[in-house]
């Protein structure tokens, strides 16, 4: 260590190295290319919300309480939108961070180690297929099957306080909250297993050697030392998925049945804000263009406030580790 | 296969294509020189280009291909169905030569255009009110009925209104699930500008490229999504083009129309239901719930729109010859394309319109 520091401290001093001018010009060019990052984001944010303003300003603090969408009528109440949006990615989520934390956990922990190396290639391969052939799938294949499930489900759980409620709704081609949740929640289990599985990989060998030298099992090992060593990093895969979930279009739209409704029905029709831009943008005009670009300024602003969130963690997960 | 059968396999069969192209491109030619409807000459190499519509999509298609190959081999013609709305958008910029379009300009926006507008019907198409339901294969429904069911008034197939308007038929009690486009589109305006027309006190909804459906209603992308809808799903009903209403095998149902009688979606009832409506000054119709006795009340009629002062020389006498093609010999296509030809006092009009286009 002591002898390695005398050729340091040489660099630092008045002397000009040759690198010094490189070193500056990429100090540069990588501040304005983090910087053009921000510059782009504030455009956007500006130009929409500009775009935006006639509808924002028509309906006021309506435009997010009311849930008429009445285009004839030019009411833009986007709260069965905001409401759909949210109900979806939740189910998404309900059913994607489970088995994407037990892919990760089997990856990490349980596969013989020339298995894992193939089938982190096929989680990976399931992120690479493109989001309108999962929805064509679920419109064609999933939706149709799925409406007798659906009556079944609800009939089981007629007299049980509030999944009555949770698990019911029109028994209609299948079409729903429930059908557009399970196929985002296949759309995000990639994610979520790959970041997971970065995150489980972090934790120090000597730590789980430590757990198993004191006589725990397998399970005991995950649950004191891999868990408390990554709940930053899963927290930050979740809201990464969370962001991926919430903007997703085309998939959502081809089988969330497009209905105006706010409900916490999950087999009923219902639609996300993403998908009625993607359906409806098309063939708009004024206000109700203005309404669906402010649709977007809604989406635009929720991403947001979620991906600074998952930041927060991931930062403060980093800080423990490094600090562990 | 080894490399030599391959040959020999292939070799014949190189040989059938060579003579195919060059039958197929020799008879063209002698076809074509033969024939200039109308009998103009050959117009210089021109491009025409237009949006809009995409409910003519289908005839535009097959008659703008038929133009550039049988009349004026040198005009090209590029077409993209974009919507009645953007269309309009794309002529005000100047960015299209004409706009398709299933709906009128509205008075708000008639001064965002470059000048005065001509509109040109060119055909028009029955709306089938389709629907899926087990032992059920005919269907008389009135106004009213129509808008009670797509407003969710009623909701099972054993309706007193719905027995009302089929005495004999046997009705199951299967729920009705209604089946409307996602998609702000002109099938949409039109459809509910004939229930507000036909059944104002049960129309509550309005009319627009969106309405605010019933929240138990399901929503699908364009007409073939619809149609695939209502073709997977027991009880479902729903409104599609006539065109591919039929592609996709549905059932139809017959309408009750102004005049009290039944009339099942038929090209003959839409071109009746045209010749029963008046015509405005500017050339434009209204041939929803049409008083004729044969017409089908839900008939959507669908226009070229263009600039009566053309700016560029070849531009306009080539835009001047398409309509006149389209007017004369499309009008012959369109039934095979499931399109309603324009009846004839209509057609007279619109070819009337033809000869105020200005042509520097």
């Amino acid at each position: 260590m002591v002898a390695d520091s005398p050729p340091v401290a040489h660099l630092s001093d008045g002397h000009r190295p040759p690198g010094r001018f490189a070193d500056l010009a990429f100090r540069w060019v990588a501040l304005l290319a983090g910087l053009s990052v921000l510059v782009v984001l504030a455009l956007i944010a500006f130009s929409t919300t500009h775009e935006a303003w006639p509808a924002f300003s028509k309906e006021g603090i309506h435009f997010f309480t009311s849930k008429r969408w009445d285009v004839p009528g030019q009411h833009f109440g986007a709260l069965a939108f905001i409401a759909g949006t949210l109900l979806v990615s939740a189910i998404a989520l309900f059913f994607a961070v489970p088995v994407s934390i037990g892919i990760a956990l089997f990856i990490t922990e349980v596969v013989p180690r020339r298995l894992r190396r193939s089938i982190v290639y096929v989680v990976d391969l399931l992120a690479a297929v493109p989001s309108v052939v999962y929805g064509l799938w679920g419109a064609t294949v999933l939706a149709p099957k799925s409406t007798g499930f659906y009556d079944n489900v609800a009939r089981t759980f007629r007299s049980v306080p509030i999944l009555h409620t949770l698990l019911s709704g029109q028994p209609v081609s299948g079409v729903s909250y429930m059908t557009a949740g399970v196929i985002v929640a296949l759309m995000i289990t990639p994610i979520i297993t790959s970041i997971t599985r970065e995150v489980f990989a972090t934790v120090p060998t000597s730590q789980k050697e430590a757990a198993t030298a004191l006589g725990a099992t397998r399970w005991e090992m995950i649950r004191g030392s891999v868990f408390p060593h990554s709940r930053g990093g899963i927290v930050g895969a979740v809201l990464i998925g969370l962001g991926r979930a919430m903007g997703e279009t085309i998939a959502v739209a081809l089988v969330v049945g497009s209905a105006t409704s706010l409900t916490g029905r999950l087999f009923s029709p219902g639609d996300t804000m993403a998908a009625v831009i993607a359906n409806q943008f098309g063939e708009a005009t004024d206000t109700y263009r203005a309404a669906l670009v402010g649709l977007g300024v809604v989406l635009f602003a929720i991403t947001i406030v979620i991906g600074v969130i998952a930041r927060a963690f991931v930062a403060r997960a980093d800080a423990r580790s490094a600090g562990a | 296969m080894t490399p030599t059968t391959a040959r020999r396999c292939l070799a014949p069969l190189a040989v059938v294509m060579l003579v195919a192209v060059g039958a197929c491109g020799s008879s063209k030619k002698s076809g074509g020189a033969s024939t200039t409807p109308g009998g103009g000459s050959q117009l210089p190499a021109t491009t025409l280009s237009g949006s809009g519509s995409s409910f003519q999509d289908a005839f535009d298609e097959q008659v703008f291909r038929d133009f550039t190959s049988d009349a004026q081999k040198n005009v090209t013609v590029n077409y993209s169905p974009t919507g009645s709305g953007q269309g309009q958008t794309d002529l005000q910029g100047g960015l299209v030569d004409f706009a398709g379009s299933d709906s009128l300009v509205k008075a708000a926006d008639v001064s965002k255009f470059k000048g005065a507008l001509l509109y040109v019907p060119i055909v028009s198409a029955p709306i089938t009110i389709s629907y899926k339901l087990s032992g059920v294969t005919s269907l008389t429904l009135s106004a009213s009925t129509i808008a009670k069911i797509f407003s969710s008034k009623i909701t099972t197939w054993d309706a007193p209104e719905i027995k009302a308007d089929n005495p004999s038929a046997s009705l199951p009690s299967t729920p009705i699930v209604v089946v409307h486009r996602s998609d702000g589109s002109g099938t949409t305006a039109n459809f509910t500008k004939y229930l507000t027309e036909a059944a104002p006190s049960d129309w509550t909804l309005g009319t627009d490229k969106v309405v605010n459906w019933a929240s138990n209603t399901i929503g699908a992308a364009k007409n073939t999504g619809v149609a695939e809808k209502i073709s997977s799903t027991d009880g479902a009903i729903g409104y599609v083009d006539f065109s591919d209403a039929k592609a996709a095998n549905l059932t139809f149902a017959s309408i009750k129309n102004a005049a009290g009688k039944v009339v099942a979606p038929t090209l003959a009832g839409a071109t009746a239901a045209m010749a029963s409506a008046p015509v405005t000054a500017d050339v434009t119709v209204s041939p929803m719930n049409a008083p004729g006795t044969d017409a089908y009340p839900i008939t959507s009629p669908t226009y070229m729109i263009v600039y009566e002062n053309q700016t560029d020389h070849n531009k306009g006498t080539a835009l001047k010859a398409l309509l006149e093609y389209v007017l004369g010999a499309g009008q012959a296509k369109a039934e095979s394309l499931d399109f309603a030809k324009l009846p004839d006092a209509l057609l007279a009009k619109a070819k009337a319109q033809l000869d105020k286009i200005q042509i520097p």
